[in-house]
């Protein structure tokens, strides 16, 4: 069958399914079930209201618990059994096998490393944006324009700084900007930049921060601008310059935006596969945990280490998760 | 406010250039993306994209026709050749198409900007050389003089900045381009769509409930739906692709589409309760009051006041559906790779077509088209999403 014919009529069934669902159920509780009418009209009533959230949330529950919340309790499993083994326990050995490998202790160095630097600069490269395209007339344009790497994808991007990194023959044109620009400096010969361990790193985490700046700039704008006005008035009026109001008056008051556009960074940086797996594929020490996942994964066909690896990135994650449900719960009282 | 902090004329053309700079630094990656794919193989070869944009300035030496062959005797023992230097060289078929402007000209090349177009060159014992801006040359000279082999003119020529569309014909309409981008389009079409459309349906039911209707557990699954938001989809591949597999789903759009529906499930619902919970209670109360069942206030009253909301997420949705990698590779791509999405291409690309720059920022720039115009034409609802989801 026609791809596109299939998808429409996964569109028409998906989402005709869904309405007929909701509208037959409620009417199979109204009207069959429970109906409004009759000796226990209002007993029945109050039943049908205490099945229906459960009828509109059933769809929902039942993708998210199949789609998201088994696969953590089935990763775990299979991190602990083996797979040749036909599925037999074996405890904590992939761990163990995954902790004698170098590439895995290359692969946590460098995420942790991507963990300090690409939510840092991209907050700080957000934060100095919003900053000062809050003053200035064509400020929206320019905010645009920051922001619109948003749109694009890791792979698009790789291509794109792919492009900057090139590295030519010495005896020819130089078309990677980094490379031409080096060589006017004074640099003797090109350089093929992301094959320079450790600092290509870098030149990877460039990419992730030049997407992810835009994000942070729009929410701390908006923040700045939820700021009163009468903190940053007082202060002027007791003379402080600017950069003490931004410093001193605005920072602290917009600390909790910048808390959560760090950790929602930090959440994107833990998960980057696109990136690495297109310009460099872990080679030349570039290597990630979410590649490393993949390369055991579906390269080495090893789910006992893939799955291992996974409940890493999984264990990285938490710290987080408890604290966005810590605060979500605080601000449901 | 920022104004009164601003009024420091001082630091205002400060804030102007760094802003500039900031942007100029954020646009130039793409842009070069843009301009190259504007470019031929040969101009990427030889320059950077930035040049593009400039007249080319490029030194050249020319030889003038073979005297042998084409000298015409004007008498008196007087020799003439005559022609284009640029059709000469082979590098246009007449006179009219030199893209090319000669701005100084030399017969030595110790001094190529010896002369100026127009001018004509004493080369000595009466031989003379005159070249015009365009290439045409007359070059006259005894019977000597002109023969052997075709003399030497050192040209530095101007050529104006030129843009192609030959690179998205070749990857977009080629039929027989067999890495082409046209099939992969219509694949990643095909993986959105669907994906974005239906997740907004069945979230909107189940964040409607959790937003408005009273029941015990209510906090507890709004706090899952929250956990749930950062688990690493990375967990879901395998235990979901053996699902997939068990089931007779197997690798194909079915399963893709599941899945992104999955996984795009707490976002969803997330936004969509936020903004649900922040509606007019007495909207809803006054619909109750009025007799309405709870379907019937969901689809009259609340689907239609949640439209930003639901148009936030569709765009999320379609953003990252449509630039997504690792979830086409795992559920959709089989090794047939007939259902190859437009990232996996572009990755293959970079494989086996690393260095030649044209066919890759051509096929990149295809894939980033869309989403760029649905983030210019669609910002506000994208910013007013993002502020939904991220500001407590």
């Amino acid at each position: 069958m026609n791809p596109a014919l299939q998808g429409l009529i996964t569109i028409v069934v998906g989402v005709g399914g869904c309405v007929a669902y909701f509208y037959f159920s409620n009417q199979f509780l109204d009207k069959v079930l429970y109906p409004s009418r009759g000796p226990n009209a209002g007993r029945n009533i109050n039943r049908a209201n205490a099945i229906r959230p459960w009828l509109f949330m059933f769809p929902a529950i039942f993708a998210l618990g199949l789609y998201l919340a088994y696969p953590v309790f089935e990763t775990l499993r299979l991190s602990v059994t083996s797979r040749s083994a036909g599925g037999a326990f074996v405890g904590g050995q992939n761990y163990a096998r995954m902790f004698g490998e170098d590439k895995f202790w290359e692969a946590v160095r460098n995420n942790i490393m991507w963990l300090l630097i690409v939510p840092a600069a991209s907050t700080a490269f957000g934060l100095l944006a919003a900053q000062l395209t809050d003053r200035i007339k064509w400020g929206n344009i320019a905010k645009s324009l920051i922001f619109m790497p948003m749109a694009i994808s890791f792979v698009g991007a790789a291509v794109i700084f792919k492009l900057i990194y090139d590295a030519r023959p010495e005896d020819v044109a130089q078309i990677g900007v980094l490379n031409a620009v080096y060589l006017q400096l004074g640099g003797e010969s090109p350089i093929t930049w992301l094959t320079v361990p450790f600092w290509n790193n870098f030149f990877l985490m460039i990419v992730l921060i030049w997407i992810q700046t835009g994000f942070a700039m729009v929410i701390l704008s908006a923040a700045l601008r939820g700021i009163p006005e009468e903190t940053v008035e007082a202060a002027i009026v007791d003379g402080a310059n600017p950069f003490q109001i931004f410093f001193k008056i605005k920072i602290p008051q917009i600390a909790g935006t910048i808390v959560v556009v760090w950790t929602t960074i930090t959440i994107v940086v833990l998960k980057v596969f696109d990136i690495v797996f297109a310009m460099t594929n872990g080679q030349w020490e570039t290597q990630v945990l979410a590649n490393y996942m993949y390369d055991k994964l579906f390269r080495a066909n090893d789910w006992g280490m893939g799955s291992a690896s996974a409940m890493i990135i999984m264990l990285m994650v938490t710290p987080i998760l408890v604290w966005n449900v810590y605060n979500a719960r605080k601000e449901m009282r | 406010m920022d104004n009164i902090a601003g009024t420091k004329s001082s630091l205002t053309w400060a804030v102007h250039i760094s802003v500039a700079a900031l942007v100029l630094l954020w646009i130039f990656p793409t842009l070069g993306l843009l301009v190259s794919s504007f470019r031929t193989t040969d101009q990427i070869r030889t320059s950077g994209w930035w040049a593009a944009m400039f007249p080319a300035v490029q030194n050249e030496t020319l030889r003038a026709a073979d005297p042998d062959e084409f000298r015409v005797d004007l008498g008196e023992g007087r020799f003439m050749v005559e022609g284009n230097l640029f059709v000469v060289d082979g590098q246009v078929e007449s006179a009219e198409d030199v893209p090319a402007e000669i701005s100084v000209w030399g017969t030595s090349s110790r001094a190529i900007d010896a002369y100026l177009p127009g001018e004509t060159a004493d080369l000595g014992d009466g031989e003379t050389m005159a070249v015009q801006s365009n290439g045409d040359y007359v070059w006259e000279g005894d019977d000597d003089q002109i023969s052997g082999r075709g003399q030497r003119v050192f040209v530095t020529a101007e050529s104006p900045p030129e843009f192609t569309l030959a690179n998205y014909r070749n990857v977009l309409f080629d039929p027989g381009n067999r890495e082409g981008m046209a099939k992969a389009f219509f694949n990643t079409l095909t993986v959105t769509i669907p994906a974005t459309i239906i997740p907004i349906l069945i979230a909107a039911f189940a964040a409607y409930a959790l937003a408005w209707m009273e029941f015990p557990g209510r906090a507890l699954l709004v706090a899952a739906v929250v956990a749930l938001l950062v688990v690493p989809l990375q967990l879901a591949l395998i235990p979901l692709l053996s699902l997939h597999n068990a089931v007779g789903i197997g690798k194909g759009y079915l399963g893709v589409w599941l899945a992104h529906t999955g996984f795009g499930l707490p976002l969803a619902i997330y936004l969509l309760r936020n903004y649900m919970v922040g509606l007019p209670r007495e909207v809803i109360e006054n619909a109750r009051v009025d007799g309405a069942t709870e379907f019937q206030i969901f689809t009259r009253i609340i689907l239609p006041l949640s439209f930003p909301a639901l148009a936030s997420f569709a765009i999320f949705q379609f953003l990252w559906t449509w630039n997504d990698l690792l979830v086409a590779m795992v559920f959709l791509i089989d090794a047939s790779g007939d259902t190859t999405v437009m990232t996996r291409q572009i990755v293959e690309l970079m494989g086996t077509r690393g260095g030649d720059w044209e066919i890759l920022a051509t096929s990149a720039f295809v894939s980033i088209a869309v989403p760029l115009v649905v983030f210019f034409t669609m910002q506000r609802y994208l910013v007013r999403g993002l502020l939904a989801g991220s500001v407590k």
